[in-house]
């Protein structure tokens, strides 16, 4: 896969979206940013680990912990909002695709 | 294996194909019959569209309206201006979000693909502040579905 596409499918996810978002504001720790999603430590850290491999956000060690930051040149808004589109589109035409098996059923009927 | 493409043209435009089983006749109509519009164009999950108005004709007005059930939404509206039935609409659409947004040139083409059809759509890219504005609602939307993913969870 590649550093594009593992970036969009990283921007699929609504809660990743939503970490970036926050990364925007600044360095954060897993912990900062289970609070306010309501996550736990975990959850965050799986969340982190699939940013991290699409080149999306960088971790440094401090200590026992390990701030993350948005990827400089990582991803910019333009990708950002691809990757909303994206995963909107792809929502849709997956329900499209079952509206148009429908539509052929019934127009099979008709015919018999 | 994704049945979608979508790549930027230069710096102006968006384009999108997607593959249906389906011929362009029946994927057309999907795109400009009000009743079936109204069960595909949806977004996130949870969303409904409880008014969609889609006058296929050239001049013919389009609106659409979107609610996520618990009293949040926002609305489209646009003009078709050209038709050329089963193959191809031209058409200009804004989002209220609830200011409106700057016009969207949006071309969509129907070409037959084996016994489907061949979509691809070409968008005119949003500037910076749309991006920023439609980004911001699309945030909102998901931090919901991944609460009540959570909640499902717990």
């Amino acid at each position: 896969m590649s550093r594009l596409d593992s970036a969009f499918s990283a921007l699929s996810d609504p809660t990743r979206r939503a970490i970036l978002a926050r990364l925007a504001l600044g360095e954060a720790t897993v912990l900062e940013l289970a609070e306010p999603f309501e996550m736990t430590q975990p959850a965050v850290s799986r969340h982190l680990k699939v940013l991290e491999n699409a080149g999306l956000i960088t971790r440094r060690v401090e200590g026992s912990k390990r701030p993350c930051r948005l990827a400089s040149g990582g991803i910019d808004a333009i990708d950002q909002w691809l990757g909303m589109l994206r995963s909107a589109l792809e929502k849709n035409y997956e329900r499209l695709d079952q509206v148009l098996a429908d539509m052929t059923q019934k127009s099979k009927r008709k015919t018999r | 294996m994704s049945k979608m493409t979508l790549k930027t043209e230069g710096d102006k435009y968006v384009v999108v194909t997607r593959r249906f089983a389906a011929p362009p006749e029946a994927v057309y109509r999907a795109h400009t019959d009000p009743e079936l519009i109204q069960k595909w164009m949806l977004g996130p999950d949870g969303w409904t569209m409880p008014v969609c108005v889609c006058d296929a004709r050239p001049g013919g007005k389009m609106r659409y309206e979107w609610s996520d059930g618990k009293g949040g939404g926002f609305h489209l509206t646009g003009e078709c201006l050209e038709v050329e039935p089963y193959r191809r609409l031209v058409h200009v659409e804004r989002m209220h979000l609830p200011d409106p947004t700057p016009d969207n040139h949006i071309e969509t083409t129907f070409e037959p693909d084996g016994g489907g059809t061949l979509m691809t759509m070409r968008m005119t890219l949003p500037n910076a502040e749309t991006r920023a504005a439609m980004l911001a609602t699309g945030m909102e939307h998901g931090m919901e579905a991944s609460y009540v993913r959570l909640e499902e969870l717990i």
